[in-house]
């Protein structure tokens, strides 16, 4: 079976399609076993909707979906682009000292650890309920990747480059334009990549506590849940995944591309 | 015809180590305690022995990627600029086309430096290529595009850019299947003799020591220390003629006994 599959071009579809038919095959056993607990045990079925149900609310719903999306979107982005900003400034100062390095990264793993509904208090103080809000807590998610995955790729460099340069009597400055900075975009990219997902649940989270009236999918959430909507709340965290399942796609293709057309490099190479 | 006096560095020599102890870390035992060797100009020199002998340790000394830790590593007229040298990987930026890795030495250091540089037209630059072996076609190239061989070329290419006197070569050879190394080797001598470069060759491979080199140098033991040396009188030219003779044989074998014997 394996030889008819031996090209790559066959293998990457094979690659695609078969994820695609575990989802089917989740979605029809999804259905199925609803089938069975509403007709068979009589459970209610507003309160356990099956695919269809669910897609038939989503689309009874779609301007508010898309509206939503396109809110919760714009606040994962504005945070992302922050947290790249940040992120890579961060990485870079940790890259050229050590004793800056030993100093701030414990701070950087404090990002990953602390609770947001901890924060939120504070948030909701200095910046009010909001977009900007909301974007602060993407941002904070997001960050942590970026500045891991930055210093490392500025940092972990092949020993013979740097002796290559050293040879030439490079100064500290070719060092880091010529060799450390572009050595570091794979592992940017990667970065990046890892973070987009945490910056839309960090825009989701973000709404459940700082949402200024505006719905996006976090506000939407909870207002499907509090409404005991099932159908319609199932319908909003579909859209929620494949957003975040969506960016994370853009997001390797670009890069992949970027890499590979402007910098001869993929990502495959990324140590982690 | 194994000899294993070294005299000092005098007016003829292109590099010489004098007294050289080199240790990493106080705890451990020194790669060499007091290792005097010198490499007269023009000579095609190769360094055998065991691994971690310190052969390469012996390059970087010469390179002045580290200083020793006593002793004095000596450099006839010879700035920085003027040693090149090619790592066991080729050691490329995969970012760069093939021209732009070849002009990276040259861009680098202080502006002064560059003035040194004679080689930096494109018109020089393909010339070089083309006398390791590439096309002007290839100078578009990024190291994914290019095979092994092509990117070890290259690589030797980088290394001469500078139009250096010196050429290190580390192991170069090592990853390299056996057809292309041998052509290899012929276009490193050619090179070498067209253009009266001094070259320290480190390798684990006996015949391409001999192949190679003038004179072989065999190191051994910890703190190492030169326990024979070689002398390779072949005044013709470096090819299959060479490699089939009886001599080439007799040399191998000299070789191997006085690497057992250490």
């Amino acid at each position: 079976m394996t030889h008819r599959h031996d090209n790559p071009q066959s293998r990457s579809i094979l690659n695609w399609l078969t994820p695609v038919g575990v989802l089917l095959l989740l979605i029809a056993l999804w259905q199925s076993v609803i089938m069975f607990l509403v007709q068979v045990r009589g459970f209610a079925p507003a309160l356990f909707p099956g695919p269809v149900a669910v897609l038939e609310a989503g689309w009874q719903m779609r301007d508010e979906l898309l509206r939503a999306t396109s809110l919760t979107a714009g606040a994962a982005i504005a945070g992302l682009s922050m947290s790249i900003t940040i992120g890579t400034l961060t990485a870079f100062a940790f890259s050229q000292s050590a004793i800056v390095r030993r100093a701030l990264y414990p701070y950087a793993v404090l990002l990953q650890t602390v609770p947001v509904i901890a924060i939120a208090p504070i948030i909701i103080l200095t910046l009010g309920r909001g977009f900007q809000s909301i974007a602060l807590v993407s941002c904070i998610i997001s960050l942590f990747p970026i500045i891991t995955n930055t210093t490392t790729g500025l940092l972990q460099i092949d020993p013979n480059l740097v002796d290559l340069f050293r040879l030439n009597q490079a100064t500290r400055f070719q060092m880091l334009v010529k060799l450390r900075v572009p050595s570091s975009l794979p592992y940017l990219i990667s970065g990046i990549r890892i973070a987009s997902g945490s910056a839309i649940v960090g825009a989701i989270v973000g709404e459940f506590f700082l949402s200024a009236g505006q719905s996006g999918l976090g506000s939407l959430i909870q207002g499907k849940f509090a409404s005991f909507n099932m159908a319609e709340l199932y319908a909003v965290v579909v859209v929620a995944t494949s957003l975040g399942t969506a960016v994370f796609a853009i997001i390797t293709v670009l890069g992949e591309w970027l890499l590979n057309r402007w910098f001869g490099m993929s990502l495959e190479g990324v140590r982690r | 015809m194994v000899r294993s006096t070294e005299s000092t560095h005098n007016a003829d020599a292109a590099f010489s180590l004098d007294k050289v102890k080199q240790q990493f870390g106080s705890d451990s035992i020194p790669v060499f305690r007091d290792l005097t060797l010198s490499i007269p100009k023009g000579q095609f020199v190769t360094i055998v022995g065991p691994s971690g002998c310190g052969k390469s340790t012996i390059l970087r000394l010469v390179a002045g990627l580290q200083s020793p830790t006593s002793g004095a590593v000596k450099r006839g007229a010879v700035s920085d600029r003027q040693v090149g040298f090619v790592f066991q990987h080729p050691t490329l930026l995969p970012w760069r086309t093939a021209e732009q890795n070849l002009r990276l030495p040259l861009e680098l250091g202080s502006a002064n430096k560059k003035d040194a540089a004679p080689s930096d037209t494109r018109k020089s630059l393909y010339q070089l290529l083309e006398q390791v072996g590439l096309s002007s076609e290839d100078s578009r190239k990024r190291p994914a595009q290019m095979s092994g061989g092509m990117q070890m070329r290259l690589s030797l290419a980088r290394a001469l850019v500078t139009e250096p006197e010196i050429l290190l070569l580390d192991e170069p050879f090592a990853a390299v299947d056996d057809f292309l190394r041998m052509r290899l080797q012929e276009d490193i001598r050619r090179l070498h003799d067209s253009r009266n470069l001094t070259t320290v060759l480190v390798t684990h491979n006996l015949q391409e020591a001999i192949f190679l080199s003038d004179r072989v140098i065999v190191l051994s033991g910890r703190p190492a220390s030169v326990t024979g040396s070689l002398e390779i009188a072949w005044s013709g030219p470096r090819d299959a003629s060479f490699r089939n003779g009886d001599r080439y044989v007799e040399y191998v074998r000299q070789l191997s006994a006085s690497l057992f014997e250490s």
